[in-house]
């Protein structure tokens, strides 16, 4: 039986509410992990193996945060993403929205991009993958 | 010295579970600190207890090499006291183990009652937390705690 993605979106939000301890009427699609909702890095780790639980998935090292990016010069240069850096990023996140670091590739912004909708985008393609 | 909390293992299963025991007694200095006229084990120190049977069986799964913290406590629900003389057994089993770190179920029992359920997340710190280094020798299994262990591979029946 197919998952919609609003019972993937019931199932992200309630593991971000579990995770974060946050209250279930902040955990909005456009809710950013950091800013809104107060993530810090070792939160990511847990939602990732709450997720592979809940979901049945198997998610490896950088694949839904990539790394070794901004340490490479082609990629970011004067704390800001290059074209290239950009394009990596879209092709390592492809469920990722990238209207908002695109205005200002600033690496800092880049956690912009880890919003409740894109977990639910990325469980949605994994569970694709998986069918 | 490295502060130990549990006095030794009776279960050990690599990559997979571990349970402890740890035997409570009146000499110890902290029961007579919390409440001085009703001596218990705080809470703290059962989740400790748990941090350490886990976190041992969290590091022998990947031989030590990593450097293991305790990221998270997910849960501790607490159903009994613990007071002088009894011995808490801590089991614990590895829900998931990846590269990142691993998740944990816990249980805390006194003979046949449960005392609490405790689920705790750890981190090999090196494979997160971007951006930030660390010591490159492990400061978390030292040498010092490495030797003590060896005392459970040789002179007892559980192997770590």
């Amino acid at each position: 039986m197919t998952i919609t993605q609003d019972e993937i979106f019931k199932k992200v939000k309630d593991i971000v509410v579990e995770s974060l301890g946050v209250d279930e009427d902040e955990v909005i699609g456009t809710a950013v992990l950091k800013d809104d909702l107060g993530a810090e890095s070792l939160d990511f780790l847990d939602i990732s193996f709450r997720l592979e639980k809940a979901f049945g998935i198997k998610i490896t090292k950088g694949e839904m945060t990539p790394e070794g990016l901004t340490n490479d010069p082609a990629f970011v240069q004067n704390d800001k993403f290059t074209p290239a850096g950009l394009a990596e990023l879209k092709t390592r996140m492809p469920f990722a929205d990238f209207t908002e670091l695109e205005k200002d590739p600033a690496v800092e912004r880049m956690s912009k991009l880890f919003t409740v909708n894109m977990i639910v985008t990325f469980v949605e393609t994994k569970l694709k993958s998986q069918s | 010295m490295r502060w130990i909390w549990i006095d030794k293992f009776t279960e050990f299963t690599s990559q997979q579970s571990a349970t402890a025991i740890k035997n409570v007694s009146l000499a110890e200095e902290h029961l007579h600190d919390l409440y001085p006229a009703f001596p218990i084990v705080p809470h703290s120190l059962i989740v400790e207890g748990m941090a350490q049977t886990a976190g041992i069986l969290v590091g022998e799964a990947r031989d030590f090499a990593e450097k293991v913290i305790l990221g998270k406590i997910g849960k501790a629900t607490f159903h009994r006291l613990v007071r002088p003389g009894d011995t808490i057994t801590f089991s614990a089993r590895i829900d998931q183990l990846s590269e990142q770190g691993a998740a944990i179920t816990g249980t805390v029992t006194v003979g046949h009652e449960r005392v609490a359920d405790i689920e705790m997340m750890f981190s090999h710190i090196d494979q997160n937390i971007a951006g930030l280094e660390f010591p490159e020798h492990n400061f978390v299994f030292t040498e010092q705690f490495t030797e003590l262990l060896k005392t459970y591979r040789v002179d007892t029946k559980v192997k770590i």
